[in-house]
């Protein structure tokens, strides 16, 4: 019965192949096509590759995605795992809490942006109106760093519930006997942290954080809705310059290089923090 | 506990900014417009009487709710054997393959759109249930083979042994044994696959023009067309909140113990 794995996997390697892997091989056979409306389409090799390097606006956006899943990281994890250990342990806090939690994760993503939207705008907002009387002039659609720091508002609003919920989840599978020997030993709060409740909730962490880099790295209709990635370019991420290329319609080829480099990009930093947090710590004691 | 008072600060933070959007959908669209008020004081249901009439808002919800369900059946069916053939056995390539399903997650829809719409203009599945529902397993399949596999790894392998030396069958350990253990886990992943499913855009709205159109591109393509009627569409908004804030509400008690198993 040596192929009774494949056969299991059969199913899911169908699904698979229909909605990415074949998406994907076409993607690839794009990248390296030269697609003009109206002339027949001819092979340039890495050409459409070494323009998007090139682009100033790509490398701006790149830059700009590296930054804020940088921030969206640092914010969103410690904070979610802060609150989880806030979270009652048992009693009807719980499923209240895990309501509420649930909330924003099941709000449609274009949905947030527009929350956001009529929360931010000048003219029907609360939040300008609320630093209006604080006396700052408060505008997403003219000044940057006020679009940025919304954005990511918006995103430690949206997702941290979800950090919350998956740390939550990790916390709870802790035997509770551990945290009894760290009392017995009288270890303190920090050190009961750093050496009970850390190490057990690595593999926790490993997903949260993965699944955060990930989806920070494809957030599109969010900023979308709330500043449509102005002022400017200033919030033109990664995902809203690659759908712009791909329905721009004059440069497909090019739109397709793009999402490979971005898909490359996506895959190889994921790859390089799983390793590093699977060996953070490693040793030191609780391991799974 | 003082603890519990940081939690509650972080719940009335995300609960600032849903209760502006509530707020907003009782205003007529002079008030919203003309003056900042805390709550509704010219209060009106018009804008929802608007949604709730309208075949094309409607339309829009059905739509969601079906290809959301679609994609939930299809990835929970694909994702059960799967998971199992990744916690029970070892076999040639099983780590390689299952982070290659991991890569599909982290592949960004942006990039899958024109070969999507190549693809299934092919297959004449554009503007069909089905487009959807088949492309979102793009994102969602891997998440599901992932959760289901650690709620399985966490359950000891003995039990199958001991259930099939008791002369249980294959089909029949899976039905009245392994199913009802790995219960909580098929709900964590039915509640976030079809959270995913239904609040995705960018797919959804390349695959569809008009007789699939979901929620979420509904709302978009009214966010254009004639101007921005704030009422109706802050109206729409909490509509298209609340199937999540309903499946949240009845599957509360399976998600506190999927979550308590400590495997998300």
């Amino acid at each position: 019965m040596k192929q009774r794995p494949w056969l299991f996997l059969l199913p899911a390697l169908l699904l698979v192949s229909i909605s990415a892997f074949i998406p994907l091989i076409a993607v690839m056979n794009y990248s390296q096509l030269t697609l003009l409306p109206g002339t027949q389409p001819y092979f340039s090799g890495l050409e459409n590759f070494i323009a998007i390097l090139e682009d100033e606006a790509f490398r701006g956006a790149l830059y700009r995605q590296f930054i804020f899943s940088f921030l969206v990281l640092i914010t969103e994890i410690p904070l979610g795992l802060g609150l989880a250990m806030c979270m009652p342990k048992e009693g009807p806090g719980v499923g209240v809490s895990l309501v509420l939690l649930g909330i924003p994760l099941l709000i449609p993503w274009n949905v947030v942006g527009i929350i956001w939207r009529v929360f931010t705008r000048s003219d029907i907002g609360v939040l300008p109106a609320a630093f209006d009387w604080v006396g700052y002039s408060y505008s997403v659609s003219s000044s940057t760093a006020d679009a940025w720091w919304t954005v990511l508002a918006m995103d430690i609003w949206h997702w941290t519930p979800l950090v919350v919920l998956i740390c939550y989840a990790g916390l709870q599978a802790i035997p509770q006997e551990y945290y009894m020997a760290a009392k017995i030993d009288r270890a303190s709060p920090w050190k009961t942290f750093r050496y009970v409740t850390l190490p057990n909730l690595r593999g926790v962490l490993i997903i949260a954080v993965l699944l955060r880099l990930m989806d920070s790295f494809k957030i599109y209709a969010e900023p979308f809705v709330l500043t449509g990635g102005g002022p400017g370019n200033s919030t033109t991420f990664l995902s809203t310059y690659t759908s712009r290329m791909a329905i721009g319609g004059f440069q497909m080829g090019r739109g397709a290089a793009t999402s490979l480099i971005y898909f490359f990009i996506v895959i190889l930093l994921s790859f390089v923090i799983y390793i590093v947090m699977l060996n953070l710590g490693q040793g030191a004691g609780g391991d799974k | 506990m003082n603890k519990k008072y940081y939690l509650i600060l972080f719940l009335v933070f995300l609960l600032i900014p849903i209760y502006w959007m509530i707020n907003m959908s009782f205003k007529p669209n002079s008030e919203i417009l003309s003056r900042l008020t805390l709550y509704p004081h010219e209060f009106t249901l018009a804008n929802y009487e608007e949604i709730l009439t309208s075949e094309f808002w409607r339309a829009g919800y059905i739509n969601s709710i079906i290809m959301a369900s679609m994609n939930v059946v299809f990835v929970v069916i694909a994702a059960l054997p799967a998971a199992y053939a990744f916690s029970r056995w070892n076999f040639r390539g099983d780590k390689h393959l299952f982070f290659w399903f991991l890569t599909n997650r982290m592949a960004p829809p942006a990039a899958f759109m024109v070969p999507f719409f190549i693809l299934y203009s092919n297959m004449n599945l554009i503007d069909t249930y089905w487009a959807v529902a088949l492309a979102h397993c793009l994102f969602n399949l891997p998440l599901a083979i992932w959760i289901l596999e650690g709620f399985m790894s966490g359950i000891p392998k003995e039990i199958d042994e001991m259930a099939f030396i008791d002369g249980h069958s294959f089909t029949s350990f899976c039905w009245n044994i392994f199913l009802p253990l790995i219960k909580p886990g098929i709900a964590v992943t039915a509640f976030l696959t079809f959270m995913f499913s239904w609040v995705e855009l960018l797919l959804a709205r390349t695959l569809t023009n008009e007789a699939a159109q979901p929620i979420t591109v509904t709302l978009t393509r009214s966010l254009g067309a004639g101007g921005w009627d704030w009422g109706v569409l802050a109206a729409a908004g909490v509509v298209a909140m609340i199937p999540g804030a309903i499946i949240v509400y009845l599957v509360r008690d399976l998600l506190a113990t999927g979550f308590s198993m400590g495997r998300v």
